[in-house]
C-alpha cells in the first residue's frame, strides 16, 4: 500500500468508517487520518465516540458535552473539526424534528421509557452514531466525515442499527401497540390484547404501559423515523462509504479483526484498508559492535533483550501475515508503536499530524 | 492475603475493563487460580466468546438467559412463541437495557442457588461493562413496579452488598488505560455502589533496568532496542505509582508480556495475592 492509495482514500471518498474491537487505538488512527485530511486540503470533521480524555482535549470536545462540532485550530490547507457523539441530544433532537407540534415532542421527552431507552441504555448508541454521522454527511461544511465506531458487544451493530429501527416500526407488535391512539381508545385497552397481556407477564404491567404510552405519543413520528433510517442505510453502502478496519498486531486482536471483514463481507461491503496499530519497532542495524569493550554478561543481556524484540516482531509479521492470507484483497499500513503519543499531551495534536502523514507514507 | 480468604471474601467476581487489557484471560485465570485454592469455581462468559477449556464454564447470552428465565416462571411456551414471531427482537429494539438486566439476572440466580464456591464473570467486551452494572439502577428509577422492577432491585442488592459481589478490575501499565481505571473505579463506586476488589495490573515489564555501555554505538540495534525496553520499564513503573497514588486499592502485577497461557498468570495472581 502507497501513501498516494491512503492520500486518496482521504481525498475521493465522502465517508469513512472506522471499525474494529476495543483498546486497538480506533479513536486516535481516525483522528490521524482526519488530520492527514485536512492537509490534503479537505474540510474534515470526526465524530467521536468516547475519546479518552487526552485525546478529547486534543480534539478540543473535553469540556463540556456539545453536539456541534467545534472547529480545531490546525495549520492545514483544510479544516479539521471534531465532535463527540452525545446520544440523548441528537435523540432529543430527532423528535424535535419529526414531531408535528412541539406539544407532541415535550411529551415524548417527559415519558419514562424515552427517558430510559435515550439515555445510559446500551444500544441507543449505535442509533444516534448513524444518525450523526448522517447529520454530517448532510452538511455543507464538511467535504469527509470520519467516524469512530462505538465499541458493541455484536461486531457492527452500527451497521445494521438503521435496518433494525425501520424493523421494529414495520413489526404487526408496533401496530397493536399504537393501536389504540388511532381509534382514540385509552392506553388501557391495549394492555387487554392477548399478546400484550403476554408480553406485560414478563416485562410489568408498568413498564409496559409506559412503553405504550411512548409509542402512542409517537404516533406520527414514525414515517419521518423510518425515511431516515432508510436513508441512513443508504449512505453507509454508498460506493463513496468507505471502511477502515484497525487492530493490533496480536492473534487475538487479528482474529476479531478477521470476524469483522467477514461481518462487512456478508453485508457486501469490501474494507479499503487494514490499519495494524502499535507495530513495535525491529531494530535491524547490526552494524559491528567492538564487543570487547562491554562486560560479558551485559553484552548478554543486551543480546536477549534484542533477541525479544525480533521474536515480537516475528510474531507480528505472523500475525499480519495471517490476516492477508484471509483477505489478500484488503491493503495492510502499518503504525508504529508511539511512546511519543503517550507522553506528551501539550503535543497530542502534534503527534497525531505526523502518524497521519506517517500511516501515509508508511509501505 | 490468604488466597482462599481473598476467593471466599464474596462469591462473585464481575471482571471488567477496556478492550485490550487481557480481561477475558484474567477472567479466566482467577477461575483457574480459585479452583487452585480447593474451591468449586465457574466462569460466566456473557459476550460469546469460546470459553477455555480446563475450567468449568458457561456462556450466557440475553436470549438464552431470558428463555431461561420464563422457564423458571413456567413461561416456557411464551418464549418460543417470542423468539419465533420476533416479539423478543421488537423488545430488546425498543428496551436495550432488558438484555444487561436478563444477564446479570441469571447471575444473581447463579449467586442465590450456590452454583460454585466462586462464580467468575467475564463482563461484555470494551467499556460496554460499566453500562450494564448502571441498568439496574436506571430501570430501578424509571420502573415502578412489577417482574421487572423486583428483578433490577434485587440485582441492585447483589450488587451493592460486597460480601456477596466485587468488581475485578483490569488495566495496563499505559497512561490512558490506568486514567480510564481510575475514572471507571471511581464511577462504579460512587454510581452503582459496587465493592472494588483489587486491580489486575497486566502486561507489566517487570524486567530490571538494562545498563547500556557508553562503548555501544547509539544507533546500533543492541542500543537501540534496550533504550526502548527501559523507556518501556520506566513508563510501566510510572503508570503503577500514579494507579496507587489516585486509587487506594491493592494492585495484583502480571507480567503477560509474551501471551503466556492461563495457567502461567494463575500462577503469578495466587503469588500476587499472597503479597497483598
Amino acid at each position: 500500500m502507497s501513501g498516494i492509495q491512503v492520500n486518496q482514500l482521504l481525498t475521493d471518498n465522502r465517508v469513512i468508517i472506522f471499525a474494529g474491537s476495543g483498546g486497538v487505538g480506533k479513536t486516535t488512527t481516525a483522528a490521524a487520518l482526519a488530520a492527514h485530511g485536512a492537509q490534503l486540503g479537505k474540510r474534515v470533521v470526526v465524530i467521536t465516540i468516547d475519546p479518552a480524555k487526552r485525546l478529547a482535549d486534543a480534539l478540543g470536545v473535553g469540556g463540556t458535552l456539545s453536539n456541534e462540532p467545534s472547529r480545531i485550530d490546525l495549520s492545514a490547507p483544510g479544516e479539521l473539526w471534531a465532535t463527540m457523539l452525545d446520544t440523548r441530544t441528537t435523540f432529543d433532537a430527532l423528535i424535535h424534528r419529526y414531531s408535528p407540534t412541539p406539544e407532541q415532542a415535550t411529551r415524548i421527552i417527559a415519558n419514562r421509557f424515552y427517558q430510559n431507552i435515550s439515555g445510559a441504555l446500551s444500544g441507543t448508541q449505535e442509533y444516534m452514531a448513524a444518525e450523526k454521522l448522517y447529520d454530517l454527511y448532510n452538511d455543507s461544511r464538511f467535504d469527509l466525515v470520519v467516524v469512530d465506531t462505538p465499541p458493541t458487544r455484536q461486531a457492527l451493530d452500527f451497521l445494521s442499527a438503521p435496518a433494525r429501527l425501520t424493523r421494529f416500526i414495520e413489526h404487526p407488535l408496533y401496530r397493536i401497540l399504537i393501536a389504540p391512539a388511532n381509534a382514540g381508545l385509552k392506553v388501557i385497552s391495549t394492555l387487554t390484547q392477548p399478546v400484550v397481556r403476554l408480553i406485560s407477564k414478563v416485562i410489568g404491567a408498568q413498564a409496559l404501559e409506559d412503553t405504550v404510552e411512548f409509542f402512542q405519543a409517537f404516533q406520527g413520528l414514525d414515517s419521518g423515523f423510518g425515511e431516515r433510517a432508510a436513508a441512513v442505510e443508504k449512505v453507509l453502502h454508498d460506493t463513496l462509504t468507505q471502511y477502515v478496519l484497525v487492530s493490533t498486531p496480536q492473534p487475538d486482536a487479528i482474529g476479531e479483526t478477521q470476524f469483522f471483514a467477514d461481518t462487512l463481507r456478508k453485508q457486501k461491503i469490501e474494507p479499503a484498508l487494514l490499519i495494524l496499530n502499535r507495530v513495535q519497532p525491529r531494530f535491524t542495524n547490526n552494524e559491528l559492535v567492538d564487543t570487547q569493550s562491554i562486560a560479558a554478561e551485559d553484552l548478554a543481556l543486551l543480546e536477549e533483550n534484542l533477541a525479544h524484540f525480533h521474536r515480537l516482531a516475528d510474531a507480528q509479521d505472523e500475525a499480519a501475515e495471517i490476516f492477508s492470507e484471509s483477505a489478500p484483497r484488503i491493503p495492510v499500513v502499518r503504525a508504529p508503536f508511539s511512546a511519543a503519543l503517550l507522553d506528551d499531551p501539550e503535543k497530542t495534536l502534534e503527534t497525531l499530524c505526523s502518524l497521519g502523514a506517517l500511516m501515509a507514507r508508511a509501505d | 492475603m490468604d488466597p482462599n480468604q481473598f476467593f471466599t471474601a464474596s462469591r462473585v467476581f464481575i471482571v471488567a475493563g477496556k478492550g485490550g487489557v487481557g480481561k477475558s484471560k484474567i477472567a479466566a485465570a482467577l477461575t483457574l487460580a480459585a479452583q487452585r485454592c480447593g474451591l468449586t469455581s465457574l466462569l460466566v462468559e456473557t459476550d460469546g466468546k469460546p470459553v477455555p477449556s480446563g475450567i468449568s464454564s458457561l456462556s450466557l447470552t440475553p436470549p438464552e438467559a431470558l428463555r431461561e428465565y420464563l422457564d423458571t416462571k413456567g413461561l416456557g411456551r411464551i418464549s418460543r412463541l417470542m423468539i419465533t414471531t420476533g416479539v423478543l427482537d421488537v423488545i430488546t429494539s425498543a428496551a436495550p437495557g432488558i438484555d444487561d438486566l436478563l444477564v446479570l439476572g441469571k447471575i444473581k440466580h447463579l449467586e442465590r442457588s450456590d452454583a460454585a464456591d466462586v462464580i467468575v464473570v467475564d463482563g461484555p467486551a470494551a467499556g460496554h461493562a460499566i453500562t450494564m452494572l448502571r441498568t439496574p439502577q436506571a430501570i430501578s428509577d424509571s420502573v415502578k413496579s412489577g417482574a421487572v422492577r423486583l428483578q433490577a432491585d434485587e440485582i441492585l442488592e447483589m450488587l451493592r452488598d460486597g460480601s456477596r459481589c466485587q468488581v475485578v478490575l483490569v488495566t495496563i501499565p499505559e497512561p490512558t488505560p490506568v486514567q480510564e481505571c481510575i475514572e471507571t473505579a471511581y464511577a462504579l463506586e460512587d454510581e452503582v455502589g459496587v465493592k472494588l476488589a483489587p486491580i489486575v495490573v497486566n502486561q507489566v515489564d517487570t524486567s530490571d533496568l538494562l545498563d547500556i555501555p557508553l562503548s555501544l554505538p547509539g544507533h546500533s540495534a543492541l542500543a537501540q532496542a534496550a533504550e526502548f525496553r527501559n523507556a518501556q520499564i520506566l513508563r510501566h513503573h510510572t503508570n503503577i505509582k500514579k494507579l496507587e497514588e489516585q486509587l487506594p486499592l491493592a494492585q495484583l502485577i502480571v507480567s503477560d508480556l509474551a501471551a503466556c497461557t492461563i495457567e502461567i498468570i494463575a500462577d503469578q495472581l495466587l503469588a500476587a495475592i499472597e503479597q497483598i
